[in-house]
């Protein structure tokens, strides 16, 4: 009787917490199939690498990433960059403020990605997290378990989502965006389709580079993500195990009380 | 100690002698753990364990994460990135500690629902369910202050509109409000106090724990028939019953292994599922979020909250009679703390002479539509402020006052209980059959 009760509950904490993931009703967000989406997805180093720049070239003249320490640049799990190669990029992009020099000098990777919010533009540390995004149909916890969260399909989304068109609002322009709540945004079309050249000739058209710095900002915002799952594999295999020993245990000590007889309650 | 007669601990050796006389303590254990407990307790009874276990896990992951954690609105926000950046399992201590919260409401909500409907809070366990009540009350106490120490905007806007409600009360609303923020609004001095009550009420709850175990193991714990433990002599005592260790320590540690393994899996795999996006965004005094919601334990609660809005007769024949001073803010706040009220007052309420559900024919159909409804609240309570929630949410406030109020106090008149088994044995024997052997102690 009382598993009626368990499914229930579940059932109102799935339609609850779906009601708290759920935007706009006319945004559009796509799902798109990232490689760290459900529980054994992975970061795709190169793809990190590759948003890192697209971030670096872009995104960063704007907007600044002041959570996140460049030496996690190096660490795995992430971009993994050698750490002679993180040096070298933060010295060359950024300079960051020294109060013991008063004065600026080039970063280096014990410091942070700059704060930037000279154009309004907010941080983006966390700008995965921060953004519900694609819930998928209304509530469902396993979207989320097998889709992620879904804000960097949101932020992919509102990438590609300008419709070209523009308006003037007390002397600000708007720019018309199919996955921005209330549909126009002030942010205008970061990218256009080959704003970067990646190295390796990856392809560079906007849909795949709005992806790749989508994904690069799912790791600033959960630079352990793949610790994490790990941790979580780890913990419901032994977990498993352990019910099952106990399980087991429970079944012997209990069978002399409760005798052969037993009828199905 | 009163109780069901049991063996209580001899000390044998010298040593073991010496200790008894001077301090009892491993007779005090010893009852404790060999407690003889209804052999014929069901998996509802589980919850108890699971929510010592969160307490501990709470306190544990809690006590660490304070170490890294910063009570200061410039720089909380950016120390709980610290920790789940920088700090070793950082990220792990906080996700275990942010979704053990959840875990903890669940355990606790099952815990009240079983007790509801067995009638565990009948007598002679008044007190041990109004301790509970107290313990409920702390804990959401406790999980209101915790959600505000990370300073999001969830955090900053929540801890805004929840210590609002004290200042909806008469007179002395407006000085209680500045009392619990420290200033006129959510500040510095806010977060800091919230943090410091976040680090005792644990404790507190733990005394209270201690107080409720205490009291339970006075009465013994109830089952589901509701028939008492016979305590005529020991001999009809342990027909009853069986010790506490191993049979129900192990039966409880398996379920604790299942729901921790679920538990594992949503804290490795989807953290956030049950936060909210807008935390993770500094607090902003001058940027509202759309929608402020409560985590989703205190939806219920915050449902039957705005659900007497001023267009409610009962609030404004209220606001009437009282010349104003009760309006519809005020009400809302008295119905809110009064959900829990009514239900601490469940023992005096409930007139039936039956305990256990079980043997309630109508009384089993009110207490399922009390889920319902608490379910159907939940769901209300993340629903925006608007027609037709509004008028739901007053028709499923309405019920949980009328159960407790008027349902509860008519069913013992009116309802013709169900024969009860003579004795836990009988039950006991009638599910599961003879024992092949005498327990093997």
């Amino acid at each position: 009787m009382f598993k009626k009760l368990s499914i229930a509950a579940i059932a109102a904490l799935a339609l609850s917490s779906g009601a708290f993931a759920a935007g706009g009703g006319d945004q559009h967000i796509e799902n798109i199939d990232f490689s760290f989406d459900g529980p054994f997805g992975k970061f795709d180093q190169n793809q990190l690498q590759r948003g890192l720049q697209v971030y670096t070239e872009v995104c960063s003249a704007c907007h600044g990433l002041k959570y996140v320490p460049l030496r996690t640049l190096s660490d795995e799990g992430g971009p993994h960059l050698p750490e002679d190669q993180v040096r070298a990029y933060a010295a060359e992009n950024f300079e960051v403020y020294d109060e013991a020099l008063e004065d600026t000098r080039p970063a280096t990777p014990v410091d942070h990605f700059p704060e930037n919010n000279g154009a309004g533009a907010p941080d983006l540390s966390m700008m995965a997290k921060a953004r519900a995004g694609f819930h998928g149909p209304y509530g469902l916890g396993i979207n989320q378990f097998l889709f992620g969260m879904g804000g960097p399909d949101y932020i992919a989304s509102l990438l590609t989502g300008y419709t070209g068109e523009e308006k003037e609002e007390a002397g600000v322009t708007l720019y018309e965006n199919t996955a921005f709540p209330g549909g126009w945004i002030s942010m205008a079309p970061p990218l256009y389709g080959e704003d970067v050249d990646f190295n390796d000739g990856h392809a560079n058209d906007l849909e795949h580079i709005s992806e790749d710095v989508s994904a690069f900002l799912m790791w600033t915002a959960e630079p352990k993500m793949m610790a994490r799952k790990q941790a979580g594999f780890v913990s419901v295999f032994f977990l498993t195990i352990l019910s099952v020993l106990l399980y087991l245990t429970n079944k012997k000590i209990w069978a002399p009380i409760k005798g052969k007889g037993r009828k199905e309650s | 100690m009163a109780g069901i007669p049991h063996d209580h601990y001899e000390p044998k050796t010298g040593g073991e002698k010496w200790v008894h006389s001077r301090l009892p303590i491993v007779g005090l254990l010893y009852d404790t753990i060999m407690l003889p407990t209804p052999k014929n307790l069901n998996w509802m009874w589980i919850w108890g364990i699971i929510l010592t276990f969160c307490l501990a896990l709470q306190i544990v992951t809690g006590i660490i994460l304070a170490m890294h954690y910063t009570p200061h609105v410039d720089l909380a926000f950016a120390s709980v990135e610290h920790i789940m950046r920088n700090v070793n399992g950082g990220h792990m201590l906080r996700y275990l500690h942010m979704n053990g919260a959840s875990l903890f409401f669940i355990a606790v909500y099952a815990h009240i629902f079983r007790g509801l409907y067995y009638g565990s809070y009948k007598a002679p366990r008044e007190i041990t369910w109004i301790i509970g009540m107290l313990i409920f009350v702390l804990m959401m106490g406790a999980g209101f202050m915790g959600y505000v120490l990370p300073w999001g905007q969830m955090s900053f806007w929540g801890a805004t509109v929840i210590t609002g409600l004290f200042g909806a009360i008469p007179f002395i609303g407006e000085p209680i409000q500045t009392l619990l923020l420290g200033g006129p609004a959510v500040d510095n001095a806010t977060l800091n106090r919230f943090f410091s009550l976040h680090y005792l009420l644990p404790f507190v709850i733990a005394g209270l724990v201690i107080v409720h175990i205490w009291a339970f193991h006075t009465t013994g714990n109830n089952n589901p028939t509701g028939v008492e433990v016979r305590r005529t002599s020991k001999a009809d005592a342990e027909k009853d019953t069986l010790p506490f260790w191993p049979y129900f320590v192990i039966k409880d540690l398996f379920a604790l292994a299942v729901i921790l393994a679920v538990f594992f899996a949503v804290v490795g795999f989807m953290p956030n599922y049950l936060g909210h996006p807008d935390n993770y965004i500094e607090a902003n005094a001058l940027v509202t979020p759309a929608h402020i919601v409560p985590e989703w334990y205190f939806l219920p609660f915050y449902a039957i909250l705005r659900a007497f809005t001023s267009e409610v007769w009962i609030v404004i024949f209220f606001e009437f009679i009282t010349g104003g001073i009760i309006d519809a803010k005020f009400f809302g706040v008295l119905a809110m703390f009064g959900a829990i009220i009514v239900m601490a007052l469940a023992p005096w309420l409930d007139t039936s002479s039956v305990r256990s559900g079980r043997y309630r024919p109508m009384f089993k159909w009110w207490f399922w539509i009390l889920v319902v409804d608490f379910i159907v609240l939940m769901w209300l309570g993340a629903m925006p402020a608007e027609e037709p929630y509004a008028t739901f949410s007053l028709i499923a406030s309405a019920y949980w006052f009328g159960y407790f109020l008027v349902i509860l106090p008519l069913l013992g008149v009116i309802e013709k209980p169900l024969p009860q088994p003579a004795t836990i044995e009988a039950d006991f024997a009638a599910h599961y059959g003879k024992p092949d052997s005498a327990p093997a102690e």
